[in-house]
């Protein structure tokens, strides 16, 4: 047997865990050493720029202005008061988004009649309900609340909806010659099935909320409304604090990828390995 | 109870006529095969008979608690074991949850699966998620059990040995079984009786005997494998001529 052939065999005995294993320290390992290099190649963008360091921070800049808003709690506290509202918000879209999309599945007239809407909504920007929903609710949380709701629903109620569209229709006729009744078919058949498109709205649906948050606290900023991270966003735009604005970027950023890396995809993961699926492009090799 | 079919028809719209005014007899505890080509309304004719497709004319007498239905691929839900899956027909046929679990494994030990248990399907050959379909299938426990072409994607090892098992679960069981398939070989060896249907629309062509002799006699079964053949032939061409035109 040649060394390439005795390789291969090697490989192709070497245990799923392993594979996996590795798999999983690839994805750490790749996006770690992107962010190095990117984080690099800022910092010698911001040495060789002729514009003063107020106006194109590098990296070094950014991060030296974290001590200050860590010691005097500003950033901590702002970042609670936003995943509070993110997190909270986001369970009450999916409450609500839930049992609206079984409905539309369900009810092809009422459908037909909203499915149009739910999608327009889910292109309309959320910035743009910012403006009403301040002359209706003032600066208050219901503000910031209904942004936020009317950015996640649209995205959570489409998921499921395309994940009960994707069903194999064999599915229901296997409910059928099971004799399940119709809740039987939605509990046991249905919702199982449409678990990936369901968990694919989910993760959209976060990605709407967080984004329609901080749209909301950047305008809504005042009144009753406590500081969010959104609204340092815009108490560094006031100071003409390039070095604040870019450091709450990269904070949003943080917050948005450590829920999709902590929660999202490893549930995505699961539900795929658990069903002998894999995500396209995923690579266990 | 077998099942009845009087003058039978299927309409598609679009397709046009499926099956045509189709009568057949189907004993209590018979074994029978449907033979046709492709498109010649097998599965149509199994989804009338457990009541997925209403006829359009004509009417059928099947028991009252339906038949049980084991599909050409194993349509077996993909996030649940073996085991599960075979509980879900338990469940929905109403057993009570103390004595589901002693059921699952009883089932999954009659199709030699009992190791499998908590196997999801994508870790289980072609073969045998055929089987944990059977034991689904059984669970149901109706007296009436439709095959559609539940081995045709099998190889023929593994369709050789399900053959075996299927054959002597009946022989266990007693249940009547319609078994629909293209493959002349696999009817003969199992049904004691064959209906080859026409193309386009199905109508019974021809009903054969299968005796024990005949099954056991190698010269006898590779002659009426030809004739059925040569009948299958003439229909396949006769539905590609009127495909064509």
């Amino acid at each position: 047997m040649s060394a390439l052939t005795q390789t291969r065999a090697a490989a192709a005995l070497r245990p799923a865990a392993v594979l996996r294993r590795r798999g999983r320290a690839d994805a750490v390992i790749a996006p770690l050493i992107t962010l190095v290099v990117l984080v690099s190649l800022w910092q010698i963008a911001a040495w060789a720029s002729p514009l003063r360091e107020d106006l194109f921070p590098g990296p070094a800049a950014v991060a030296a202005k974290l001590p200050e808003l860590l010691a005097d709690g500003t950033l901590l506290s702002a970042v609670g008061t936003s995943l509070f509202r993110a997190l909270s918000g986001f369970a009450i879209a999916v409450l609500v988004a839930t049992p609206a999309a079984l409905l539309l599945a369900h009810l092809p007239l009422l459908r037909k009649g909203l499915g149009p809407l739910v999608s327009a909504m889910q292109v309309l920007p959320s910035i743009a309900w910012v403006p009403a929903a301040i002359i209706l609710f003032g600066l208050s949380d219901a503000t910031i609340y209904t942004v936020l709701l009317l950015g996640a629903i649209p995205s959570i109620i489409n998921g499921l909806l395309s994940g009960i569209d994707m069903i194999p229709a064999q599915y229901s006729a296997l409910s059928r010659v099971l004799g399940a009744s119709r809740r039987q078919h939605i509990v046991h058949v249905e919702l199982p099935a449409a678990l990936p498109g369901y968990v694919a709205g989910l993760r959209q649906g976060w990605a709407f909320a967080w984004r329609s948050l901080m749209a909301a606290e950047l305008i809504a900023v005042g009144g009753s409304l406590a500081l969010g991270v959104g609204s340092l966003l815009q108490r560094g735009r006031d100071l003409a604090d390039l070095p604040l604005v870019m450091l709450v970027i990269l904070v949003i950023l943080l917050v948005g990828v450590l829920i999709e890396l902590l929660c999202f995809a490893p549930l995505e993961r699961k539900l795929l390995r658990d069903r002998g699926m894999t995500r396209t492009g995923e690579n266990h090799g | 109870m077998g099942v009845q079919l009087n003058e039978v028809s299927l309409s598609y719209p679009g397709t046009g006529l499926v099956i045509d005014r189709l009568s057949a007899r189907i004993e209590d505890g018979e074994f029978i095969a449907v033979l046709g080509a492709s498109g010649c309304g097998k599965s149509s004719l199994l989804n009338l008979i457990a009541g997925l497709l209403a006829p359009t004319e004509g009417w059928l007498d099947v028991p009252d608690d339906g038949a049980a239905f084991m599909f050409q691929d194993s349509n077996l839900l993909p996030w649940l074991s073996a085991g599960r899956n075979v509980e879900l027909a338990l469940k929905l046929a109403g057993h009570p949850k103390d004595t589901r679990q002693a059921r699952v494994d009883q089932l999954l030990e009659l199709v030699q699966l009992g190791h499998a248990v908590h196997k999801k399907p994508h870790e289980l050959s072609g073969g045998m998620r055929q089987r944990v379909a059977l034991a689904r299938a059984l669970a149901q426990d109706r007296q009436v059990l439709l095959m559609d072409e539940p081995f045709a994607a099998l190889d023929a090892i593994t369709r050789d040995l399900l053959h075996e098992e299927l054959r002597s679960l009946w022989e266990q069981t007693g249940k009547t079984i319609i078994f629909v398939t293209h493959n002349v070989r696999e009817a003969i060896r199992l049904s004691g009786r064959i209906l080859v249907l026409s193309s386009h629309p199905g109508r019974i062509l021809e009903t054969r005997r299968i005796t024990e002799d005949l099954r056991r006699n190698p010269a006898q079964s590779a002659a009426l494998a030809d004739e059925l053949t040569t009948i299958l032939r003439k229909e396949q061409r006769k539905h590609e001529r009127t495909d064509a035109n």
